[in-house]
């Protein structure tokens, strides 16, 4: 471990002036493979965290050591050796951080606008959206932030929201999702790296829609990001997530955990769209996506809304959920997946009824293309408590060509005996006549899908905020180019 | 260069079966053609070979238009070209509005063709003009294309498609099918709307009513996958009183 030890004080060494981040070159320093107790407390020191919670991702890690991975999934993969994985990668920073964005290294920003992230035009659209970006592991510029902070709401990466407000950090990491919670949520407790922190004070409806784009960028690097939201009494949120990934060889390991608090008439909408690189036709070097998110509506009368557009990832499994603890909570799960080619994703929602005269709605669409496999897997769980809750569940399912594989899983658990659940589900095929159609029309067949399927997921894609579903129908489109021949 | 359609002794099987047995016909610009015959004489099949539908294989003869081989296109390129065909049954798209459609279909053709995309105020602006000169109501425009409309408005929006799109050659595949008489008069004022020395017109029907609507310069008769008489406007008469009875012999 000589080397290791080594690796470690030159990171020392050359990060004592590191501050958010900010980098002028794009060379990466990369911890050496492998998982233990060091490894933790590196990344720990690194980012100078006080000792709780350095104790609390030990916690994590004792307790991942001893847990398995779950096989229930409608997923296969090749087993992945975690200990053959490096933990930790964050841009080497030479010099203080830049003031402004021309501060930074052209060729970053570059890389982001292939990604269709014009970081320099976000700032001319003064005021419209504020861009917490993510390269790899650390926050490497936060815009915004200071109208933002008039307003009260804290809008920064995690890492910096540790060392600023550690007694919000304590009351809430792990309140939604505990470390012993599953395998990857676990793991990512253990060695989470960055993320995003948000902080929505009483009363304050946050004046623009908060935007994190996520980026994997080192070979062989796992991604470990750590989101919290908390939204105090009457606030409200609007966070969007966005995620591409350069091609690469080896497949990738994504295990994020996003935890949100909302308050009494709190309202956090959370939207996504997760377009990760898949792997070539045969799913040969795709992401592994395997991310806890939910939130818990812990007040009166508070609502979470997710949206998420899932189209990347080799595998995706990933079940964003509401706890409907307050009572008149309101949680809502709109889905749209994706898969071609050799893609497969289990995801769906868990919405748990807990408080009186809570409401759940949840609406699924799956569209599977190639030889993918296409799974929504959703619990609705009514507890003893919830007099009145009511469910709404639609999962609808669209199949290109005939080698793909569309499943529905859905999970209801009444121990209320007036509560009301409702479920439809359907499966439909893009029909030749349909295609015939559009084509007589004047549309390529590729158009032609893309057309038929963003009017199937009409529905949930007029939920995400204007410029996500101008980006997401694009993305439906992209992601399916090749399914019909 | 010859203009206009131009189908050369036209063989097509389906499965192994041949349904045209060497169709030859010439419609020329401006001028409306219809196709006469009893029920499985090859009508719709002629039809769908012209716009490229799938599942047809052309044995022999060929399909020019406006000198271009068409049998050698895509649809979607045959569409550009300027044919366009008016569905028989005409499907649902769910959650696509017939606004998108159209303007999706309409800016595809034009990029095809090299011409400059409309924007879209400019494409609403021609749509709600079209769309008021068949009566149809502007709440048509945003429902999801073809769903929950009823047989009647299918037609209309058939129709709608055709003025938006403003083919050379419309094909009109037993439009009349399943119409009353007032649902058939409409699509009819539709069809002489968009009469012109540019635009032919293909009209398939098994009935001679709607050619009481959309009078032809030519008639048809297909019978047995072959042209079996081709007259004027009395022709359609005549067969509404004998019937295609006399055209089975030639089957033989």
């Amino acid at each position: 471990m000589t080397s290791t030890t080594e690796t470690v004080d030159t990171v020392h060494d050359l990060t004592g002036t590191y501050k958010y981040g900010f980098v002028t070159d794009i060379e990466m320093d990369v911890l050496p493979v492998g998982l233990s107790e060091e490894t933790v407390r590196f990344i720990s020191a690194r980012k100078k965290e006080p000792d709780w919670l350095l104790d609390w991702r030990l916690k994590a890690l004792a307790l991942w050591k001893n847990m398995e991975e779950p096989t229930w999934g409608k997923v296969s993969y090749p087993a992945i050796d975690y200990q053959g994985l490096s933990y930790y990668a964050a841009p080497k920073s030479k010099t203080d951080g830049p003031k402004s964005l021309d501060e930074v290294d052209p060729d970053l920003l570059d890389a982001y606008e292939k990604l269709g992230i014009p970081l320099k035009e976000q700032e001319i659209l003064a005021g419209v959206v504020a861009v917490d970006a993510v390269f790899d592991s650390v926050s490497v510029a936060t815009t915004y932030k200071a109208k933002l902070e008039e307003k009260g709401v804290i809008f920064c990466s995690f890492s910096e929201a540790v060392q600023r407000v550690p007694e919000l950090i304590k009351t809430y990491l792990g309140s939604v999702v505990p470390q012993g919670d599953n395998y990857f949520a676990c793991l990512n407790s253990a060695v989470f790296s960055d993320g995003s922190f948000v902080y929505v004070p009483k009363g304050v409806r946050c004046p623009m829609e908060l935007s994190t784009y996520f980026r994997i960028n080192a070979q062989n690097t796992g991604q470990f990001e750590r989101t919290l939201i908390i939204v105090e009494e009457g606030g409200y949120v609007s966070y969007l997530e966005g995620c591409t990934a350069p091609q690469r060889d080896e497949n990738q390991l994504h295990a994020a955990v996003v935890e949100l608090i909302a308050l009494g008439d709190a309202e956090i909408k959370y939207s996504t769209v997760q377009n990760w690189y898949p792997g070539d036709a045969e799913g040969k070097g795709g992401i592994y996506n395997f991310v806890t998110k939910r939130g818990v509506c812990r007040g009166k009368r508070s609502k979470i809304s997710w949206t998420q557009v899932e189209t990347g990832s080799a595998v995706t499994w990933k079940y964003p959920s509401c706890i409907l603890q307050g009572d008149d909570s309101v949680g809502e799960f709109y889905s749209v997946a994706i898969t071609n080619n050799a893609q497969q994703a289990d995801t769906g929602t868990k919405m748990i009824h807990i408080g009186k005269n809570t409401r759940s709605t949840i609406v699924s669409k799956g569209i599977a293309a190639g030889r993918s496999d296409n799974t929504y897997r959703g619990l609705v769980r009514v507890l003893p408590g919830a007099e009145g809750a009511r469910n709404y569940s639609q999962c609808d399912s669209l199949l290109i060509g005939d080698r793909c594989g569309a499943h529905t899983v859905p999970y209801i658990e009444s121990r209320m005996p007036i509560a009301t659940i409702e479920h439809e589900a359907t499966t439909a095929r893009i029909s030749d006549d349909q295609l015939f159609l559009c084509r007589q029309r004047g549309l390529k067949p590729e158009e032609a899908v893309a057309l038929i399927v963003n009017g199937f997921c009409k529905e949930v894609l007029q939920n995400l905020p204007m410029e996500f579903a101008v980006e997401a129908q694009k993305l439906v489109g992209i992601s399916l180019e090749g399914s019909v021949g | 260069m010859s203009k206009g359609l131009i189908v050369t002794d036209l063989r097509v099987s389906v499965e192994g079966k041949e349904i045209l047995k060497g169709v030859s016909l010439v419609v020329e610009p401006g001028k409306v053609h219809a196709i006469m015959g009893p029920n499985g004489s090859g009508k719709s099949t002629l039809a769908h070979v012209i716009s490229g539908r799938p599942g047809y294989t052309v044995t022999g003869g060929s399909v020019m238009f406006d000198g271009v081989d068409v049998l050698e296109l895509e649809p979607e390129d045959r569409a550009a070209l300027g044919i366009f065909l008016a569905f028989q049954y005409p499907v649902e798209i769910p959650g696509v509005t017939n606004t998108t459609f159209l303007k999706t279909a309409l800016n595809a053709q034009r990029k095809a063709r090299g011409e400059k995309e409309l924007d879209p105020m400019g494409f609403l602006k021609v749509l709600r003009e079209k769309a008021k000169a068949l009566h149809l109501p502007d709440d048509m425009l945003k429902r999801p294309l073809n769903v929950g409309f009823s047989g009647g408005e299918k037609k209309r929006n058939e129709m709608l498609q055709m003025a938006v799109l403003t083919p050379k050659l419309a094909i009109l595949d037993e439009t009349d099918s399943g119409l009353d008489i007032d649902a058939l008069r409409i699509v009819a004022e539709g069809v002489n709307a968009q009469r012109s020395p540019e635009r032919s017109f293909l009209v398939i029907t098994h009935y001679q009513r709607l050619l009481d609507y959309i009078v032809p310069d030519v008639v048809h008769v297909l019978a047995y996958g072959r042209i079996a008489e081709t007259g004027g406007p009395d022709l359609a008469r005549q067969l509404e009183k004998t019937g295609y009875a006399d055209y089975t012999g030639s089957a033989a």
